[in-house]
């Protein structure tokens, strides 16, 4: 009985994070705290794996994402040191559309999602998943995973090619 | 009860607003981070159908292939907005339409 209202307030305490620091982000127009709030909103996307009983998804998302993509971003902030005198937001013939459309396309989705009748499941899924991730990744996701990795190492070269200095 | 509509509700409202910040944002740095809110969504909708429906761990693959994509994603686009700001001195994408016709 107690289980499911304790995670149901976790459930919206991140939820309230993630869609609280996300706004931060787009509205925020110094871009140092826009990157420091996406922190946040990205723990909070881990933290709803986490309730969704994702442990490695978890994991990964703070590693990859708070640990890599968010560090990677705050390079390219502070390379980029004329950051700040860039005007940060389109002038406001550009912001009131923009939030007209996003509003609507929200509408849009949370009513189609609410009109829907999901089926509910017989059982949820298992706990502990990595072991079987792992198993699926070298088993029957094998050519994915051996595409993604020359992928990233293409990307990675590619990405120091892009940003070396000219040799002339 | 939490359930599926109300993960896809969070899902929906966060990618509404990274599209918000790309639409209305001028600087490539803050574009890239409405990118990375509307890959979120996308993999949190991932998770939500794996967890509530009866299909497997798959949802899971392509959150985790989805993540390793945008990774490369943002390396990448780093390095071309570092370009761009060694050539024109500004990473205001207005201002970077040298290949305008």
């Amino acid at each position: 009985m107690k289980e499911p209202i304790i995670s149901a307030i976790l459930f919206y305490f991140f939820a309230f994070l993630t869609l609280g620091s996300a706004f931060l982000v787009v509205y925020l127009s110094n871009i140092m705290r826009a990157a420091l709030s996406l922190l946040f909103s990205l723990i909070g996307v881990a933290a709803l794996y986490a309730l969704m009983a994702a442990d490695f998804l978890a994991t990964a998302q703070v590693l990859i994402y708070v640990g890599g993509i968010l560090i990677l971003i705050l390079f390219g902030v502070m390379l980029t040191q004329r950051i700040y005198m860039a005007q940060a937001f389109a002038g406001k013939g550009q912001v009131i559309p923009g939030a007209a459309i996003s509003l609507g396309l929200a509408l849009c989705l949370i009513v189609s999602i609410w009109s829907q009748h999901f089926p509910s499941p017989g059982h949820l899924g298992d706990f502990p998943t990595t072991g079987r991730i792992g198993r699926l990744l070298l088993t029957r996701y094998i050519l994915p995973f051996e595409v993604a990795s020359v992928l990233l190492l293409v990307a990675l070269i590619g990405a120091a090619f892009l940003a070396r200095k000219e040799v002339k | 009860m939490i359930g599926l509509q109300h993960y896809l509700t969070v899902s929906a409202l966060l990618f509404s607003v990274g599209v918000f910040g790309i639409l209305t944002r001028k600087n490539a740095v803050s574009i890239l981070m409405g990118i990375e809110l509307i890959l979120n969504s996308a993999n949190i909708n991932f998770v939500a159908f794996s967890r509530f429906t009866t299909g497997g761990l798959d949802g899971h693959i392509f959150a985790i292939f989805s993540i390793a994509l945008a990774a490369a994603e943002a390396a990448v686009a780093l390095a071309i907005i570092l370009g761009i700001y060694h050539r024109i001195q500004t990473i205001d994408v207005d201002k970077a339409q040298e290949l305008k016709g």
